[in-house]
């Protein structure tokens, strides 16, 4: 992995620049010493590490903006931080750029539930939303899997999922609004507590853009009220196709689930030796599917969903009978990864996404590739919409396995982008598939989202090193080529 | 005389923007033209016609994805859809009769560019939770693309959600794909008779933060109409639930059927309950919920023949005035406040177009980033100069 190389000149002045943060964050807000900055010297991405050139904890949007301004008038770069539990390297610090955490944003502002609305500072975490609301019967739909750590504000940045984005939607379809801070220091709201944009969607845009475009300093997100009941069923087949089909089957019926979870055999041993939840150990492909709504409703789509598993063979149909066993069938695949990690001393997770029609295929491809490269590959997804988790073992300290890993991964994820799926589903360019981005676009296409970029931050100070693989000036992004020629198409109807 | 261009291909349509940026003119980007008399007025160089870039592509009712050509009609996506019992969930409008023109027309990529919603807009998301993914043309001549076909994808921006909304302003789109779901077995209504503005938007705020799933939620004069959909049970046991929560609200209660229901919904999808006059000027106000009421009372103060009803639980307004040279825009916006949201000149003579502001003016530092990513996309104002003003 390979960062941009360092700028001898921004070294040179740190201490101009740790300075100059202290005249705008006073006290404890500005941490220089070695073993103050030693945790933020890497996100959930852990495999890569670097120290910042400064840390810095404001706690006032007045002061964000006049670090913004400072950077932008110095052209000192800065990388912006949540939680830091990004898995793509979203919030790596880069040597000569100032880490901007967010941590003392941790405040819910305002509640308003006939709006259906909730206003909180960036630092909030994903579950403390739902926390906060849960008294009166709502919640925050996107719930990522680090959702007890990860920041709303991070969640904004990646456009997070989680296990029931297929029918709650993801983190881009639960925000109403932002405040955030441009790079000139300008304070700006996106949206609010109603629905749609007057102009351009600058909140579409900016959700997902992985903290390069701007810092978010409020968020206003869209609270939903618990559904009435939840009930889950377990699924197991024999093969894995038989389970795949059952997931394009139960969709083609017109039933959209609240979560709809795949976990290949390893996947299901590892998980049962880990929580003992009960799954059947001799299924090659296994399903969690969960419904919710009204009980009269729940009962109805369970008993379709499990003629349905049992028209495509599924040999094991177990209905959760109360909320104890729901709970106890998503253990299981909740602790998967962790499960995987008591195999295994390393794994690297992927995240690409895949039409589910082809999930099979892809399944078969991987084992080839699995054996090719030497290494075991576990398998755990949404398959309710396409989104891959395979978790790749290896041994970080035996170089070449770590090599081996890195090799296997980007050819799962060429796989996923050859089959039309993408790099990734939820969590991320990042520094990890930067270099990979070329696979699923042209040079065009990042030059376009390069230029927009261009628009927000035009000299590149926003988490540099992160999502394209190489950045290219705007002022040459910019240029625009006429070629005084003629009709090169004369044959066009025209009228 | 404007003269047309009409592409028969990707390639032919990057060819007339490169011929276009050589030239030196500007492009009027039509689908079926539908929705040329929303926005400003514009005098470009030429038409780009995209109805010759028509026609599904693919289908796969199992993966929830359509992909197709931009110039495809909406009535035959809809139609094709309604084949496998799925739908749009963002029940684009038919603005047509609104507009003055024939029900019934309309691209679904034009549909996109408005960013345009139903009633299903407070469940389901507008046309921008919907484009999966696109491929088009930007003001440089050059053929991109962005997103993809799958549902979940976070690789780069989100570039479809800035082009939902554009109004063809950014990039010509070529082919796009968008998320389709499972239409429902049932829908039925269950609507509150008598309550003034306020109360109905407390009854349907009440519906909406209860569990039961409202999927629309509309307050006519006198009518306050709550949808619910889903399977026969479910709807069943949802609605005798919403009719218990709201006992207490004194309205009296009808019940649509299923029949019943969709004509109900398509007419207040297409602004069919304001009966105005031909030449009334129409807004569309976008606003927290709770806040609707207030807005249009306010409104009433200084325009009291202005006319109203309400959709999105009373987040959108949907407001005819008498005609004016100004449309009132400055009572309009005026009565937004300062709690947030924003007006659009829907509905209004040409001249009145040109003279006011179509769409919500915006803070100076927003309209400056605004026109910086105009610009990242389209350096030389190709495609509809002047639309978004």
């Amino acid at each position: 992995m390979q960062m941009p190389p360092l700028d001898p000149a921004i070294l040179a002045r740190r201490s101009e620049i740790v300075a100059a943060l202290r005249a705008i964050v006073p006290g404890e807000g500005v941490i220089d010493d070695l073993e103050g900055m030693r945790p933020y010297e890497c996100d959930a991405l852990s495999a890569y590490r670097q120290m910042p050139l400064v840390v810095v904890l404001p706690e006032t949007v007045e002061q964000i903006s006049a670090i913004l301004r400072y950077c932008q008038d110095t052209k000192v770069k800065v990388v912006p931080r949540g939680a830091g539990t990004s898995l793509s390297g979203g919030s790596m610090p880069v040597g000569d750029a100032i880490l901007l955490g967010l941590g003392k944003f941790n405040r819910v502002l305002e509640i308003d539930y006939a709006n259906r609305s909730a206003r909180v500072q960036p630092g909030v975490t994903n579950l403390g939303i739902s926390k906060a609301v849960e008294h009166e019967g709502f919640y925050y739909a996107p719930d990522p899997s680090s959702q007890i750590a990860c920041s709303i504000g991070g969640n904004v940045a990646e456009n997070s999922g989680g296990v029931h984005c297929l029918k709650y939607g993801l983190t881009t379809n639960n925000l109403l609004g932002i405040e955030m801070v441009l790079m000139t220091g300008e304070v700006v709201r996106l949206g609010g507590k109603h629905l749609d944009s007057e102009g351009y969607d600058l909140l579409g845009v900016m959700t997902g853009s992985e903290g390069l475009l701007g810092v978010v300093t409020e968020v206003t997100v869209r609270l939903l009220r618990k559904p009435t009941t939840a009930r889950a069923v377990l699924l197991g087949f024999p093969t894995e196709a038989g389970a795949a089909d059952c997931v394009a089957a139960v969709i083609a019926s017109g039933i959209i689930p609240g979560g709809m979870e795949m976990m290949d055999k390893d996947a299901v041993k590892c998980a049962e030796a880990y929580v003992g939840a009960g799954y059947p150990l001799d299924a090659e492909g296994l399903l969690i599917v969960e419904l919710d709504g009204p009980p009269v409703e729940v009962d109805y789509l369970v008993e379709r969903v499990a003629e349905i598993a049992r028209g495509r063979g599924a040999t094991t149909v177990r209905v959760s009978n109360d909320e104890q066993e729901r709970v106890l069938f998503w253990a299981g695949r909740k602790a998967a990864f962790p499960a995987v990690g008591q195999i295994t001393p390393d794994y690297m997770c992927l995240d690409g996404s895949v039409p589910r029609g082809r999930l099979v295929e892809v399944l078969a491809e991987m084992r080839e590739m699995s054996k090719m490269h030497r290494l075991r590959v576990v398998n755990v997804f949404h398959a309710g919409d396409g989104n891959l988790h395979p978790l790749i073992l290896f041994d970080a300290n035996d170089a070449d396995e770590l090599h081996r890993a890195e090799e296997f991964g980007a050819d799962i994820l060429r796989l996923c982008v050859r089959v039309g799926g993408v790099l990734t589903g939820e969590h991320g360019v990042g520094i990890e598939k930067r270099d990979l981005m070329g696979v699923q676009f042209t040079e065009i296409d990042l030059d376009q989202q390069m230029r927009l970029k261009c628009a927000f931050d035009p000299d590149h100070l926003l988490n540099p090193g992160k999502v394209f693989p190489q950045l290219r000036r705007c002022a040459e992004l910019g240029r625009v080529v006429v070629h005084h020629n003629k009709l090169s198409f004369p044959d066009i109807p025209r009228f | 005389m404007t003269s047309t261009i009409k592409p028969r291909s990707p390639e032919e349509l990057r060819q007339a923007v490169e011929w276009a940026l050589n030239e030196g003119t500007t492009l009027d980007v039509r689908g079926q033209g539908s929705k040329i008399a929303l926005g400003k007025p514009m005098a470009c160089g030429q038409v780009l016609d995209l109805s010759g870039l028509s026609g599904v592509v693919d289908y796969a009712p199992e993966e929830l994805v359509v992909t197709l050509r931009a110039g495809t009609p909406i009535s035959e996506v809809e139609a094709l859809l309604a084949q496998r019992n799925q739908m749009l969930a963002f029940e684009p409008p038919d603005l047509g009769p609104l507009l003055g023109l024939k029900t019934g027309q309309g691209t679904l990529v034009g549909a996109v560019m408005g960013n345009l919603a139903g009633p299903r807009r407070l469940s389901a998301g507008a046309a921008r939770d919907h484009l999966l993914g696109f491929s088009g043309v930007n003001g440089r001549g050059e053929s991109f693309k962005s997103g993809g076909k799958v549902m979940k994808n976070v690789t780069g921006y989100d570039l479809s959600k800035l082009l939902a909304g554009s109004w063809g302003t950014l990039a010509v789109l070529d082919q796009v794909s968008v998320k389709v779901l499972p239409a429902p077995d049932q829908t039925r209504t269950l609507v509150l008779l008598g309550l003034d503005d306020a109360a109905a938007v407390r009854a349907m705020c009440a519906a909406l933060g209860s569990p039961h799933d409202v999927s629309g939620a509309a307050h006519l004069p006198g009518k306050t109409a709550l949808r619910i959909e889903g399977v026969a049970p479910s709807v069943e046991a949802r609605l005798t639930a919403l009719r218990e929560l709201l006992a207490d609200s004194d309205a009296g209660m009808e019940e649509l059927g299923t029949l019943e229901s969709r004509v109900f919904w398509r007419e207040v999808r297409d602004v069919a309950p304001l009966k105005a006059a031909p030449d009334a000027v129409v807004w569309k106000i976008s606003s927290p919920p709770t806040e609707g009421p207030a807005i249009v009372a306010r409104i009433k103060v200084l325009r009291p023949t202005a006319e109203a009803f309400y959709d999105w639980s009373g987040g959108l307004i949907w407001l005819a005035l008498p005609p004016s040279a100004d449309a009132d825009h400055a009572i309009v916006r005026g009565a937004i406040g300062a709690r947030g949201g924003h007006a659009t000149l829907i509905r209004a003579p040409e001249a009145v177009r040109a003279a006011v502001p179509v769409f919500q003016p915006q803070p100076a530092a927003l309209a400056t980033l605004a026109s910086r990513v105009r610009e990242s996309f389209d350096p030389k104002r190709l495609f509809n100069p002047g639309r978004m003003g």
